[in-house]
């Protein structure tokens, strides 16, 4: 890094330096919420709209309960999935190597570049009905877990990889040189220090996974209670015409993801701190 | 065998099993039989329209997003205005929610009995179940992208050449234009990279506001699904096939464009 950028006092940074920035500041407020927090703030006053006992009366349906209940725990299943091999693809990538690893680092994007029906339709083609390897997942709770797996991959390898390249290499050499195990090393030198980027990864696969649709509907057969996740359910209710029970369950589905964002801001002002 | 090559062995596995066999399936299964049906299934009035559709939204929804995006940045990061907090705090909303229930959001307010909606429609703009509305969503769901990818950047640059050049008389459209810009640019064309390939792909939230009439509403995922659920195998894996190498050709600028930007800040 180059001497000019040394960081500059706060008061500085921030001073109003293009003319027609209050405009332009009303311009981009307007957009924001003719887009987002306008149609947010109607699916909340639709949810509401019958008083808290529409409300209530909505989200516990068992339809909705099993609904909201699967996409929990499979939600949390995968992000624990993602917290092990996503951290071990992040090791792997940093201090492996083989013949080839660009191309593997390339393709941890993949999920995120491929549209989500795509992803679901190509899950579907070897995991599904007249699966050449034999495994038919389809319509099970297991088939809805591997389209998540998919879509949310890359969220802990790209949290963990620019850490892990930070850490010095020496520092788990010596560790062993003395005598330490391989998992004592990662226990008590490697963990510690990727734990809080780890963490947030985990956090924004797990918030991935709640509200994911388009890799799950196909291979998920949307049988309710058995398979049909949370955004599959107010996807159906949507069809059926009922915006109350639809914006209802989708304030549950907005509160998890609120509050995941404050806690993932909170873990990245932790990280960030030395 | 050393426990390096079995952590080795174990990752690469997992990845074989989730991402490359089944993409790799569906390009063999799609090509099998040759190119010819592959070609008719896509050159269907109703496959041509869906690509058709999906470039005409991400023709305006991209650059929307890229206006919006860096100007907010420059306004989080160099102004004072009250509020700024507020928007940087609410940004990232958009990948926090369930893409059904920012269709369902979108169809609230812009529906017909929604009360932008109703008043839209009455001036005879139809938004949802029409173009307006896939538009809407598009934007919805990848705005953020330019925005996290410049605001940072800004950040980092500082702001003591763009005060040099003011000091030196420039005028500060001629300071963003010579100063700010060039130091923002990579950052910029990530963002765009990435903004086109959600816009491109985006399914859930467009499968809400679309209304999915064939021909007229649907997108090119929207048509993949189409022809999957019509047990036309074929016309689905040739339209996933084509949205799949857009998304590898996506995959190939982000890492043209990530090696540029490490090259410029000297690593």
């Amino acid at each position: 890094m180059s001497a000019l950028s040394v960081p500059l006092r706060r008061s500085e940074a921030r001073r109003v330096r293009f003319p027609g920035a209050a405009p332009a500041g009303a311009l981009s407020v307007a957009y924001l919420s003719l887009v987002v927090l306008i149609p947010l703030a109607a699916v909340a006053a639709t949810g509401m709209e019958d008083g808290v006992d529409g409300f209530w009366e909505a989200v516990t349906k068992p339809q909705a309960l099993s609904a909201l209940k699967l996409t929990l725990l499979v939600s949390l299943a995968v992000a624990a999935i993602n917290a092990v091999a996503g951290t071990l693809i992040a090791w792997v990538l940093v201090r492996d190597d083989f013949r080839g690893k660009g191309f593997v680092n390339a393709l941890i994007d993949l999920p995120f570049a491929l549209p989500t029906i795509v992803a679901g339709l190509t899950l579907l083609a070897l995991y599904g009905k007249g699966s050449p390897v034999g495994i038919n997942v389809a319509f099970t709770q297991i088939g809805v877990a591997l389209a998540l797996l998919f879509v949310t991959l890359p969220f802990v390898v790209r949290a963990v990889q620019p850490v892990l390249i930070e850490l010095d290499p020496e520092v788990e050499e010596a560790g062993a040189s003395l005598g330490a195990k391989p998992l004592t090393v990662f226990r008590r030198i490697i963990f510690p220090a990727i734990r809080p980027a780890m963490l947030a990864g985990v956090a924004l696969a797990f918030g991935r996974a709640l509200g994911e649709f388009g890799s799950v509907v196909l291979i998920s057969g949307n049988l309710p209670n058995k398979t049909e996740v949370a955004s599959v359910y107010i996807f159906g209710l949507i069809e059926l015409g009922d915006k109350q029970a639809a914006a209802a369950v989708s304030v549950v589905l907005l509160a998890a993801s609120l509050l995941l964002l404050t806690t993932i801001a909170a873990l990245s002002r932790k990280g960030a701190r030395p | 065998m050393t426990p390096r090559l079995a952590l080795r062995g174990t990752a690469l596995l997992y990845l074989a099993a989730l991402l490359v066999l089944p993409v790799g399936l569906v390009l063999f299964r799609a090509s099998e039989k040759g190119l010819a049906p592959v070609v008719d299934s896509l050159t269907t009035p109703q496959g041509m329209h869906a690509f058709y559709l999906t470039s005409i939204v991400v023709a305006i929804a991209v650059p929307l997003n890229t206006i919006f995006g860096v100007a907010t940045s420059l306004l989080i990061v160099r102004t004072k205005l009250p509020g700024r907090k507020l928007i940087d705090s609410v940004i990232d909303l958009p990948f926090a929610v369930s893409p059904v229930v920012i269709g369902l959001s979108l169809v609230l307010v812009y529906g017909n009995d929604g009360f932008l909606g109703g008043p839209l429609s009455d001036a005879g703009l139809k938004i949802i179940f029409s173009t307006p509305g896939i538009i809407l969503a598009t934007v919805f769901v990848s705005l953020p992208f330019v925005v996290r990818e410049v605001s940072p950047v800004l950040r980092e640059i500082g702001t003591e050449q763009e005060e040099a050049a003011g000091t030196l008389g420039a005028s500060p459209w001629q300071t963003f234009r010579r100063i700010t810009l060039p130091a923002i640019r990579p950052a910029v064309g990530y963002g765009v990279v990435l903004t086109t390939a959600r816009a491109l792909g985006e399914y859930g939230a467009v499968s809400v506001v679309s209304g999915k009439f064939s021909g007229r509403t649907e997108t090119a995922t929207l048509f993949v699904e189409d022809r999957f659920q019509s047990f036309d195998l074929t016309g689905a894996y040739a339209a996933a096939i084509v949205l799949a190498l857009m998304a590898v050709a996506v995959l190939v600028g982000m890492n043209l464009l990530d090696r540029n930007r490490r090259l410029r800040h000297g690593n």
